[in-house]
């Protein structure tokens, strides 16, 4: 399966300054492997030692959440869009 | 009257109790009460509107502004901090001339000035787990212009407690996120985030920095829903989260869930307000156990004597840009754990930040490295500029 993941920009960086990456896998946590494999510095801003998702990172598959899905679990389909939405406090 | 706590009376009876407009109000309100979807009716459900801003900062001048110049009668702003020349490049509530004034007379000064109508409450305090909910229970609709993690989980919580939409909107850089939570068909912020990132990883604008003109999107988002809010019309960000990029100019909308195990709003565990500082973990970092700290002081007589001193600034590289320690090295508190083979075991290692939490927070991670002469700058660059170089510059 093809995806792509987006990036906000401040996790970009860490990323080749690219906010949309393609990724492959059968799962959201399998695409995320795959794009941390390319960029291992977003490997700690995406998930914890253990593996698990932060609290403070929400994952989006298309416009839902995808602890309602599954969490990492979350099965993708071609051309599926995931979404990485970090907490921010500025205001 | 609030949004939740309203009985039902009939149309009538609720349209009498609304406060009428002078002849000076219709004609200032013209171009709403030829809308039909506000009206007559409309505009004075705005003038009996209670609104509290948390914040009078970034989101808080466009929406200061837009809440007062529409109607709204009665809004609250709550606030401690002062004008200061770096606020001036977004919030617009604010002129060069109050640099130095506190923000909230200079925004009452501003936002009598547009509309003269408008009530205006001024809270000179942080909001707290101590005052936060009798203040929240005087408003209708409560608006999040804060500029902070406990703030904004306090914020939301004391909405909860009380029943009152929290309308929602935070800032970084380039990108904004808006909501409307805890309506009561809406989750809330927990729901969304239900834990804050550990300190210093997520930084703020002030070190980050922030776009002037995204501030007033965001917040012209938030004054929309507020406004659709009292007004009762339309569809709001309730159960929605709106995502935007200023930089490739992208508005992206994603569901919104009610977390089960949300303690606000899913098992309702959360009955009362928590110390807010101790859950975003900041007590634990000021308090720090087993990190040296140094003093501006201390350092200066140090490096007089000549101890060899390997001096590393840990902040964003545009705060370095900004100004930075002379005989200093740049490494970012990011890149610390990955650099752990540039410093020297046998030299003393001092860091240092903006005020001193990110460098503590560098320190923790050169000792868990195995280094064990490593220092931390109290006050960081900040309380440095005061005490040693006045010309490095203020942000």
């Amino acid at each position: 399966m093809s995806i792509t993941v987006h990036l906000p920009t401040m996790l970009a960086r860490l990323a080749g300054d690219t906010n949309a990456l393609e990724a492959s896998g059968d799962t959201v946590g399998e695409a995320l492997t795959d794009v941390i494999a390319r960029f291992p510095a977003l490997g700690p801003r995406l998930r914890d030692d253990a593996g698990k998702p932060y609290g403070f990172v929400t994952f989006y598959l298309n416009d839902e959440d995808i602890r309602f899905r599954g969490g990492f679990e979350a099965p993708i389909a071609d051309g599926d869009e995931v979404i990485v939405v970090p907490t921010v406090a500025g205001g | 009257m609030t949004a939740t706590d309203t009985t039902p009376v009939d149309h009538a009876q609720r349209l009498s109790a609304l406060p009428e407009l002078s002849t000076e109000e219709l004609q200032r309100y013209s171009r709403h009460l030829l809308l039909p979807e506000v009206g007559l009716e409309g505009q004075r459900r705005l003038k009996a509107g209670r609104v509290l801003l948390v914040g009078a900062g970034g989101l808080g001048s466009p929406l200061g502004l837009y809440l007062a110049a529409a109607g709204v009668g009665h809004l609250g702003l709550v606030d401690f901090d002062v004008v200061d020349v770096t606020n001036l490049q977004r919030q617009v509530l604010h002129g060069t001339r109050d640099v130095g004034r506190p923000k909230l007379d200079s925004a009452r000064d501003r936002l009598l000035d547009i509309n003269p109508h408008t009530d205006i409450e001024t809270y000179d305090t942080r909001l707290t787990s101590d005052n936060a909910l009798e203040i929240v229970r005087e408003y209708d609709v409560v608006v999040d212009g804060t500029d902070n993690f406990p703030t904004r989980y306090l914020v939301n919580d004391a909405c909860v407690l009380t029943g009152r939409p929290n309308v929602y909107g935070s800032i970084f850089r380039f990108e904004g996120q808006a909501s409307v939570f805890a309506t009561p068909d809406a989750p809330c912020y927990r729901c969304l985030f239900r834990e804050p990132p550990p300190p210093g990883l997520v930084p703020s604008c002030a070190e980050g920095g922030v776009l002037g003109v995204l501030p007033g999107l965001i917040g012209t988002i938030q004054a929309t829903e507020t406004l659709k809010i009292l007004l009762g019309i339309g569809t709001t960000l309730a159960g929605r989260l709106l995502l935007v990029d200023a930089l490739r100019m992208q508005f992206r909308t994603l569901k919104l869930q009610r977390d089960p195990a949300c303690p606000a709003c899913g098992t309702r565990t959360l009955r009362e307000l928590i110390d807010y500082e101790d859950f975003c973990g900041l007590r634990a970092v000021h308090a720090g156990p087993g990190v040296a700290e140094v003093t501006p002081a201390e350092l200066v007589a140090w490096r007089a004597r000549g101890d060899a001193i390997d001096l590393v600034d840990v902040r964003e590289p545009g705060e370095w840009a900004l100004g930075h320690l002379a005989g200093a090295r740049h490494i970012p508190l990011g890149m610390v754990s990955s650099a752990l083979d540039t410093f020297a075991r046998d030299r003393t290692t001092v860091l240092y930040c903006k005020g001193g939490t990110r460098s503590a927070q560098a320190a923790r991670l050169l000792q868990e490295g195995g280094f064990s002469n490593v220092w931390s700058l109290t006050g960081g660059i900040l309380r440095w500029r005061t005490e040693v170089d006045p010309t490095l510059p203020n942000y």
